[in-house]
């Protein structure tokens, strides 16, 4: 029992990292109906600005600060002038696209920081948490950070007239700019967001996978599977599936004989396919239906 | 209609259309390059032998993406995946089971096929986006699958394995590069006219036709899920023989040389070559057989961001790739002609 409660409250924190990256490919899909394959070397990259700000010298939480808004930054300025003047190309070049920005991002961290693997520090300590052997000190801050992420979050699109202008761009682009919302920056503003929200999951996991430029693989399309299972177009589903698949992947490591790391990926893969086989909206999403 | 349902107008299109007509090249053309592609390799070194059969097999795995994206308008990103599968199917049977490696090839063509089309069958009914994102799952985990402590009796696991390059039969005087070369050419061309009968043929057609519009399509009786999946196990088939030629050329197959890089070099290759040109797939292949060649001595790891760096420009500059090049070469030859 105590091994099932101890691979429970693991997949919790693993999956609050699965929840941020479901989250932030789901704000953008729901921005601009697109998959972005790049947010994981997104995500890497700005952990690696947070490590380096770290080698000059900034104190944790001040590297973790401004690489946040470098990020945020950085994905509007990538949606300015990468991808708002493919908007209206065909979807082929859409994808082209991304996969351009993920070989880019990529292969420039590995020329900057080159491919060797990283130590990264965690604020929290890894000590076992208030005194219990069954979680550590950083996976109950990997949780307590998200929840409290999701929280602001929650906060901002119910309560804010932007959060507000952001939904309506997203949900009926067309009536909301008769109202006089300028979509076109709140999808912009959205690439921010995801692009910071990717940060936080990478500068979280990076104590836990090492850093380096290929640490987001297993972690984005967990992320994937997240996003699928609870609905490519629900936000809230996103989350729900994060913490969802994070247990599962615990789980099934844990009691499947003959189920180990070696088999990460592939398990993935494997949840996302079924899911499309049997509820291909996910558990939240809408079903879509289109006009001819 | 549900609360739970919503409806949208039509989004843009997944895949510009390409006429029928401008998929392939004119008989001149054609023949020029094919005694081209002949006479060359008896001129040249070993290396260069052996780089114009890289040539020719990655164009072929182009080729089978191309099928696939500018035939039926689907996407995979996970090319690799059957490439990779087909490799190890031709390295197994040769190296394992000590079958003759042209016997290997349709052998791993079948395999692909069957792989492609049940992989296709759940994905298919979904739009492009899911496809997308279900091949890319599927080449990131595919070097995990390969080193599966069950198969590594026959793969060999991380190790991988080491495969025998054929000898020239009939006592041919030439080279093993050299034998491989031209049977490879006479593979390659083999699945050329294929697919250039193929898309011309009643089903080429249905392919277009989901292309094009699939409401449309399905509306005038094609089967879209049989299409859709067919198209992808053909491709998926192609790019096995791709890859079971590449493990026989490399003489070596391991887990790390099927990554999502791979498919993505796939990918690049096809929307450089022009989406729906055949021909094209070559001039992709070239491309990603010599651009890493150059970056790489410029600094190491450079390939990757020359490569996106380009395909940025190519779908901003020149949407349709060497396609759109030819023709303005062509309309230049014109307009000199004239003057």
């Amino acid at each position: 029992m105590e091994l099932f409660t101890n691979q429970v409250l693991a997949g919790i924190a693993t999956g609050a990292i699965y929840a941020c990256m479901a989250l932030a490919v789901v704000m953008i899909y729901q921005a601009i109906d697109h998959l972005n394959f790049a947010q994981g070397e997104m995500a890497m990259f700005s952990t690696f600005i947070s490590w380096q700000l770290m080698q000059w010298g900034v104190p944790y939480w001040g590297a973790f600060i401004i690489a946040l808004a470098l990020s945020f930054v950085g994905g509007i300025a990538i949606e300015r002038i990468l991808f708002k003047p493919l908007a209206k190309a065909p979807v082929l070049t859409n994808v082209a696209g991304f996969i351009a920005l993920y070989a880019i991002i990529n292969s420039s961290a590995g020329l900057i920081w080159d491919f060797t693997i990283k130590q990264y520090p965690t604020p929290f300590g890894s000590s076992p948490f208030l005194g219990s052997q069954l979680i550590s000190t950083h996976q109950a801050g990997m949780i307590g950070v998200t929840v409290l992420l999701l929280i602001g979050l929650y906060f901002f699109f119910q309560y804010t007239r932007i959060g507000l202008a952001m939904r309506a761009a997203a949900s009926v682009p067309e009536s909301a700019r008769l109202v006089g919302i300028n979509t076109s920056w709140m999808i912009a503003l959205g690439w921010g967001m995801a692009t910071a929200i990717g940060a936080i999951a990478g500068m979280l996991i990076a104590p836990v996978v090492f850093l380096e430029p290929n640490m987001m693989g297993g972690v984005l399309i967990y992320g994937f599977a997240a996003a699928v299972l609870g609905g490519l177009t629900s936000p809230f589903g996103a989350v729900v599936g994060g913490f969802l698949v994070g247990i599962f992947e615990n789980l099934a490591g844990t009691y499947i004989p003959g189920v180990g790391n070696e088999l990460k990926l592939p398990i993935a893969l494997a949840l996302i396919i079924s899911v499309l086989v049997v509820k291909p909206a996910g558990l939240f999403g809408r079903h879509i239906v289109k006009r001819v | 209609m549900s609360a739970a349902e919503e409806v949208v107008a039509e989004g843009n299109e997944a895949v510009e259309a390409v006429p029928k007509r401008a998929m392939t090249l004119g008989t001149g053309t054609s023949l020029v390059v094919l005694l081209l592609l002949i006479a060359v390799p008896l001129f040249a070194k070993n290396f260069v032998i052996f780089q114009l059969t890289q040539l020719l097999y990655l164009g072929l795995a182009v080729l089978a993406l191309n099928i696939l994206t500018g035939g039926s308008g689907q996407f995979s990103l996970g090319q690799s995946a059957f490439y990779g599968i087909g490799a190890y199917v031709t390295a197994v049977m040769m190296e394992q089971f000590n079958i003759p490696y042209f016997l290997c090839l349709p052998v791993a063509a079948v395999v692909c096929f069957g792989a492609g089309f049940l992989f296709g069958q759940p994905a298919l009914r979904l739009s492009g986006v899911y496809l997308a994102l279900a091949t890319f799952a599927l080449a990131t985990a595919m070097p995990q699958l390969l080193k599966l402590n069950f198969l590594e009796h026959w793969t060999g696991g991380v190790q991988g394995l080491v495969v025998t390059k054929p000898d020239a039969p009939f006592g041919l005087p030439m080279g093993q590069d050299m034998w491989l070369y031209y049977f490879t050419l006479v593979v390659v061309l083999a699945i050329y006219i294929f697919s250039v009968n193929l898309l011309r043929s009643r089903s080429g057609r249905a392919f277009m036709a989901i292309r094009d519009n699939e409401i449309a399509a399905s509306a005038m009786g094609v089967n879209v899920a049989l299409y859709k999946t067919l198209a992808f196990g053909v491709s998926a088939g192609i790019t096995g023989v791709a890859g079971g030629l590449s493990a026989i050329a490399v003489q070596f197959v391991a887990p790390d040389s099927f990554t999502i890089t791979l498919a993505i070099q796939l990918f690049l290759g096809m929307v450089v070559g022009g989406v729906g040109w055949l021909p094209g797939s070559i001039v992709g292949a070239a491309f990603i057989i010599f651009v890493p060649n150059i970056a790489e001595g410029i600094s190491k790891g450079l390939s990757g961001a020359v490569f996106g760096v380009l395909l940025f420009l190519v779908i901003y500059l020149v949407p349709h790739g060497a396609r759109q090049v030819a023709i303005l070469g062509q309309q230049l030859v014109g307009k000199l002609r004239k003057n």
